[in-house]
């Protein structure tokens, strides 16, 4: 009997623990001397501690706190806070991969319609736009940043194959996906020791998608999986490239994968604007044998982030009056060169400071051009509220032909399978 | 009066003063299972606005859900693998603290270093040391010729990685928790076992584990309890995917219901999980106590 005892004690002792860590904290109100107290929620580096000294420079009557938290944990805390009642910051910002399921209860933020975003709505592409919107047509979000897809590639294995090395030469080897696994096949033929065309099949699935108009969901908020041909299209297209051998097989972000970006494990990743610093830390002696071409079939993006105001704000003005500050495009340009966040206003892809924009690590490309270009022409495709999860489903499936698991059919079978039991 | 305050300050107060921790047990361990409870009887969405009762349906489809299964043989394998040679390994390093060595305190302080080291950075570690092209793991494997394993791709390999990891935690725990016990055993017995010829392993066999059998079966119920509701391990070792590998192949009970909960926001489907896996609980721990009875007895 003791020791059951003992046991009960330290249960609750656990219980006691775990639940004295889940409280939170309030959201803003009027401060001190009458000034309008605003809480804006960020996550990781959105480089806006300069801008808010300025704002309140300029607008003695706010004062701004900044709450930033990791990716995860911000989208969640937004979630419980939105779930309470209570808690969230007179600004939250979301991730693309959160805002679909977020828009999909549009009546916890305010309609940024109503406070007068139609004036700005030509700042940015049609479809950065529309991402934020919801089904009954509120727009929930100001978009910040975005993350425009290119091909990286290493010009070193390259030429080891026999293939153009000159970033123009080599966007030209694959203007659509089809010729992009042909000169994949070139590749493998030339038998550079140690190292495949690409990475894995994660990326390259979700650029092919996202070059469709329609994509997991349709505009009712309908999962269309099995109905829609460009996703089927998309699985086929990569699983072609997984069965011509072109793949190192390596899963994104493992510390493989990690290693792979310095030792030449693949000589191409689809990759977005913001993955330039990811390689740059990853393989920080291969500077100059990295280089940046087109992505095959022209547009793409992946990743950035939105300006809401969650209902519970009690001041929804003043918070919209930052927000739209913010995402201005003479903002967004401070941010980039301070940042390097890629900039979602399309006037600023015309400015120098866009234009001029090259990276020494990768080869002196012209990286402002060549993503400005890929994001300037992006489809604007619907996001449905578990697009995350269905995407992570169909990844799975992909993965699993990839390590011989399952064939292809059986994958998609399976893949569709969990994609009902998700949605 | 006097007489009557003084009985209810006798009989009242012991109440009073254990109260506190019952109070704060009540508010955030009962009522949160209460709840949770409560809330599984519901098709509850965290950000809608209504939440649609719907009786035990939750379960229902809980119980014909394949997930849900997968999840559970994963856990049991898991804390088995893992269960089993970290209570040996603790013992045996326990009996060999026991002994007299130079150093005392600097080994037994050794032994916590793994516990007190966050898991995350433990699952980041061994991440790397797992990992298929450039992981110790396997560089080791090769100089005996093994071939390359991909551990988190097979489900054994990715259990016995996960189960490692666990076992490099908790191990040293454990056998703390054995030497001091061990401590409470009569020099007089192992000196006069000595004197009679006996070996170390016989003294550890035939004198220190009958004698500190208590504490054995409360370090198994401990390790089950735990072992049953392991998440970060899975969650971590599978780069953050809540689906615990491409095929499910390392998902764990409670990463299951965190996937429900948390990715999904099916908190409905999540509390239902979280009241199976507390019954299986409940189940494993009657288990573990009627057989210790049975011990006992004999």
């Amino acid at each position: 009997m003791r020791n059951l005892h003992r046991l009960i004690t330290a249960m609750a002792a656990v219980t006691l623990v775990a639940g004295l860590a889940a409280c939170g904290s309030g959201g803003g109100d009027k401060g001190a001397g009458g000034k309008v107290k605003l809480v804006i929620g960020t996550f990781g580096e959105f480089g806006y501690d300069d801008l808010y000294k300025e704002y309140m420079a300029a607008n003695p009557n706010i004062e701004i706190t900044a709450r930033v938290t990791k990716a995860e944990d911000h989208h969640k805390n937004i979630a419980a806070h939105l779930a309470t009642g209570q808690g969230s910051a007179d600004i939250e910002a979301l991730e693309e991969g959160w805002i679909g399921q977020f828009k999909s209860n549009p009546d916890k933020f305010n309609n940024l319609l109503d406070l007068g975003a139609n004036e700005i709505k030509s700042q940015w592409p049609e479809w950065k736009w529309k991402l934020s919107v919801a089904r009954n047509g509120a727009q929930i979000g100001l978009g910040t940043d975005v993350g425009g897809l290119a091909m990286c590639y290493r010009s070193d294995l390259f030429a080891k194959a026999g293939l153009p090395t000159n970033r123009d030469e080599v966007s030209k080897l694959w203007p659509t996906w089809d010729a992009y696994i042909a000169t994949g096949k070139k590749y493998a033929a030339a038998k550079v020791p140690d190292s495949a065309f690409f990475d894995g099949p994660t990326v390259m699935y979700r650029a092919v998608l996202g070059q469709s108009d329609i994509g997991l969901y349709d505009t009712n908020d309908n999962v269309v999986v099995e109905t829609n041909p460009a996703v089927r299209g998309a699985f086929n297209k990569t699983i072609e490239a997984l069965n011509a051998g072109l793949s190192a097989k390596i899963e994104a972000w493992s510390p493989d994968w990690n290693a792979g970006f310095q030792k030449g494990r693949f000589a191409t990743i689809a990759c977005p604007s913001w993955m330039m610093a990811y390689i740059q830390e990853q393989a920080k002696d291969a500077s100059g044998k990295w280089d940046i071409a087109k992505i095959p079939g022209g547009t793409g993006n992946w990743g950035g982030s939105y300006l809401t105001i969650p209902k519970q704000s009690k001041h929804p003005k003043e918070a919209f009056a930052l927000a739209k500050w913010l995402t201005s495009p003479d903002q967004q340009a401070k941010v980039f060169r301070k940042a390097g966040n890629f900039p979602s206003t399309s006037t600023l892809y015309s400015s120098p400071v866009i234009t001029d924009f090259v990276n020494p690590y990768f080869s002196n490309a012209p990286v402002g051009k060549i993503f400005s270009e890929s994001v300037a022409t992006m489809k604007a495709q619907y996001l449905g509220p578990k697009a995350g999860d269905i995407n992570t489903a169909i990844q799975n499936g992909l993965t699993r032909v990839e390590q011989g698991k399952q064939g292809p059919d059986d994958a998609w079978k399976q893949a569709v399978e969990e994609v009902k039991k998700i949605v | 009066m006097r007489n009557a305050l003084h009985r209810f300050d006798v009989k009242a107060s012991p109440y009073f003063y254990i109260s506190p921790f019952f109070i704060l047990f009540g508010l955030l361990g009962l009522f949160p299972l209460l709840y949770t409870g409560w809330v599984s009887l519901h098709d509850w969405d965290l950000l809608e606005d209504t939440h649609p009762f719907i009786g035990l349906e939750n379960y229902a489809e809980l119980v014909k859900d394949s997930r849900f299964w997968n999840a559970l043989v994963n856990t049991v394998s898991i804390w088995v693998l893992s269960t089993v040679p970290q209570l040996i390994l603790a013992l045996l390093l326990a009996h060999v603290l026991n002994s007299r060595l130079r150093g005392e305190t600097f080994w037994r302080t050794g032994l916590l270093l793994p516990n007190i080291t966050s898991v995350v950075a433990v699952a980041i570690i061994f991440g790397q040391l797992f990992s298929r092209d450039y992981g110790i793991v396997n560089w080791l494997l090769g100089l005996f010729g093994a071939g390359h394993i991909d551990w988190d791709a097979g489900t054994a390999t990715s259990h016995v990685a996960i189960s490692v990891m666990v076992i490099w935690r908790w191990t040293g725990y454990n056998a703390l928790i054995y030497l001091a016990a061990m401590q409470a055993v009569p020099d007089s017995l192992h000196e006069a076992a000595t004197i009679d010829g006996a070996s170390s392993l016989q003294r550890l066999l035939r004198i220190t584990i009958p004698s500190i059998r208590p504490t054995i079966i409360f370090t198994v119920i401990i390790s089950t309890i735990g072992g049953l509701q392991i998440l970060a391990e899975p969650l971590l070792f599978g780069g953050g995917s809540f689906t615990g590998g491409n095929d499910r192949q390392f998902q764990t009970l409670a990463l299951f219901l965190y996937e429900n909960g948390f990715s999904l926001f099916k908190f409905g489907y999540a509390s239902a999980t979280a009241w199976l896996m507390f019954l299986l609980i409940a189940i494993v721990g009657a288990i573990n106590f009627s057989i210790i009875r049975l011990i006992r007895r004999a």
